[in-house]
């Protein structure tokens, strides 16, 4: 039995009982995940910004070729993947499956390919003799930094990667919805938008001139 | 089922020329950014519009690919001002602590 009384006081936005936001409980814990990591980068970047302004001899080691056309390249590349991820979450608000499934399989192949270039690019940086704890440029916290926050968006790449796998799966089998897509969707952006300050901030502040 | 839990499910967002007009912007804004790295500034106003621009180019993501645009005002006002909230506490207690300890390194910094 119903009572009309109680179904619209669920059905308020205040009362917390329908959908305050209008969303769904896996597209809010999402953005509520992605606040709290966005605060996890926010501090990493802070102290980096720290270190870099207070150390004059702060190493520069990424010259115009190949560095910096290579990091470019691979944000070019996750920018990209950034698109077939929208064009995933488009076709899966269509309910066409196939066209989700090869979207986010693209968005897999965006997301290894950045994952390859910047292996290439820490084992460049370990061949000019580059570790956690020293270089021979200057500063010996530039490897911390560099490797410590690279890695931490590689890993978030990595665990993305893994992500959509699952969810392309699932979704092509009938087992997830749109919503799972659009959720995957907002992580996969998530990542884009934190090289957004890693790239600038890391490379083109240490650029050898 | 409420009507705002109707349009949690029904399709919404940018269209794809909107979200690749986006996408171009994205990337003529990081070739700014590569043009200017070699324009030897100093590395304080460098940072700070480099920070500037990346600022620019998270709003563009949020707004259009991730759909803030198009929710609930409600969840932008929920979100947004409590990440920048905690942002400033940040600065305010990491920045002056840091910078004293500057002062009293024996070369002055």
């Amino acid at each position: 039995m119903h009572d009309v009384k109680t179904d619209a006081a669920l059905d308020s936005a205040w009362s917390g009982g329908a959908s305050p936001f209008a969303m769904g409980s896996k597209k809010l814990g999402m953005w509520l995940f992605i606040v709290s990591d966005t605060l996890t980068f926010s501090a990493l970047l802070i102290t980096y910004s720290y270190s870099r302004l207070t150390n004059p001899d702060w190493p520069k080691p990424f010259p115009m070729n190949p560095a910096i056309i290579f990091s470019t390249t691979m944000t070019v590349v996750l920018l990209a993947s950034s698109l077939t991820m929208v064009m995933a979450v488009m076709a899966a608000q269509r309910n066409d499956r196939k066209s989700t499934v090869l979207w986010m399989i693209a968005t897999m192949a965006g997301g290894l390919t950045f994952m390859g270039l910047h292996l290439r690019e820490w084992f460049h940086l370990f061949e000019e003799g580059a570790t956690i704890t020293h270089n021979p440029w200057g500063t010996p916290q530039f490897g911390a930094v560099f490797f410590g926050i690279t890695g931490m968006h590689m890993t978030h790449v990595l665990i993305g990667v893994i992500y959509l796998g699952i969810v392309a799966t699932g979704y092509g089998r009938g087992k997830f919805s749109a919503e799972d897509v659009e959720v995957n969707g907002l992580y996969w952006h998530f990542v884009d938008l934190v090289w957004m300050f890693v790239f600038p901030l890391i490379y083109l502040m240490s650029v050898k001139y | 089922m409420s009507t705002e839990a109707h349009a949690a499910e029904a399709p919404h967002g940018a269209s794809v020329g909107t979200n690749l007009a986006i996408w171009i912007g994205l990337v003529a804004i990081t070739g700014l950014e590569v043009f200017l790295a070699y324009e030897e500034l100093q590395p304080t106003l460098m940072l700070s519009i480099l920070v500037g621009l990346s600022l620019v180019k998270a709003a563009m993501i949020m707004s259009y690919f991730m759909h803030l645009k198009f929710e609930k005002f409600s969840l932008v006002l929920w979100l947004i001002p409590a990440i920048i909230f905690c942002i400033c506490m940040m600065l305010i207690f990491f920045f002056p602590e840091a910078f004293r300890l500057l002062q009293m390194r024996p070369h002055g910094g």
